[in-house]
């Protein structure tokens, strides 16, 4: 095993036991970055607060368009990849390469599902003129016009998000197939699953804020 | 025993005490199970989420909503993102990131309520 070698070359050349792994930092610096994430969406959730106290009936207005049929199909979806996500760690855990692969690659089309759902959201609304700039827009309230502002560029970073979350895992993959991630060195694989499961935490909150105003 | 040999071995020593200490860190070999049941209450309350908005409760709407949405991202956090087994440290960062998120959102509302 290459591992092995590295420790024992380490070895020879210290004469102590280094080993060039840390898996709590690396878990830490996970934690860190996610937590700028959190400040990134964190100021736009205190936006759309803000707004939504001072254009409470705008709000309403704007988000009865909402198919919240869509936004909960795409809740449960993402429910669900984040449970494989966390069931392909169980399963590297156990050795279970395969599984492990196989629960990555069903997360990928979960995500990839969320997407084709969002395409067709937004495609709808900018058939229906709302854009900016559209002709739909110049006829709303200010409320209506900042409530569509904040769905459009939160739903937007977010699905961003996602899709850095399928490369992130992508790549994870190639990892786990080259036997690069092991049942015993597989913190990059838990940090791709930490990043996955905030971005379902964030669309957790997204959801009832844009879906479900009555 | 040549040096070589010898050292050989230390290393496969230390390795060996590396691999028991990474098994104590990542020990929790939760149950399948268990997460299932973890998913099954957050599409429950997914479930729970979507009726409420159906019935108009006012401003109470809003508060259930985003309870469940708190009670939601907990079980994310605490299962899927294994904060259950993760070192201390790594909690109380978690907690004053959210004592600080909490406490920009209340500075900013008792702004707006009090104009």
């Amino acid at each position: 095993m290459t591992e092995h070698s590295e420790v024992m070359h380490q070895g020879e050349s210290h004469g102590g036991a280094h080993v060039h792994r840390d898996d709590e930092g690396s878990k830490m610096a996970m934690w860190l970055f996610l937590f700028t994430e959190l400040l990134l969406f964190g100021g736009l959730f205190l936006l759309y607060g803000a707004y939504r106290f001072e254009y409470a009936d705008g709000f309403k207005v704007a988000a009865a368009d909402m198919n919240s049929f869509i936004g909960a199909v795409n809740t449960i979806i993402l429910l669900t990849s984040s449970l494989s996500v966390a069931l392909s760690i169980a399963a590297m855990q156990r050795s279970q390469k395969k599984l492990a692969l196989g629960m990555l690659w069903f997360t990928i089309l979960c995500g990839i599902a969320f997407l084709i759902n969002k395409y067709f959201e937004w495609s709808h609304e900018i058939h229906n003129g709302i854009y900016p700039g559209g002709p739909a827009l110049e006829n709303m309230s200010n409320g209506e016009v900042l409530y569509f502002g904040l769905y459009y560029v939160m739903t937007g970073l977010h699905g961003l998000h996602v899709i850095i979350g399928l490369i992130f895992i992508s790549v994870i993959m190639v990892f786990i197939s080259r036997d690069k991630i092991t049942s015993t060195n597989f913190q990059k694989l838990e940090n791709a699953g930490l990043y996955w499961h905030l971005v379902d935490v964030i669309w957790i909150f997204l959801f009832p804020l844009f879906y479900l105003l009555h | 025993m040549s040096e070589q040999t010898q050292t050989g071995e230390l290393a496969a020593q230390a390795h060996a005490a590396h691999g028991d200490e990474h098994a104590q860190g990542h020990g929790h070999n939760v149950s399948y199970g268990t997460y299932f049941l973890v998913w099954l209450g957050l599409v429950a309350l997914t479930a729970v989420t979507v009726t409420i908005a159906g019935i108009h409760l006012g401003s109470l709407t809003l508060i259930t909503a985003m309870l469940i949405a708190a009670v939601k991202t907990t079980l994310v956090g605490y299962h899927f993102m294994h904060l259950k087994y993760d070192n201390v440290i790594i909690k109380v960062f978690v907690l004053v990131c959210l004592v600080i998120f909490l406490t920009f959102w209340i500075l900013t509302f008792s702004d707006l309520s009090f104009r």
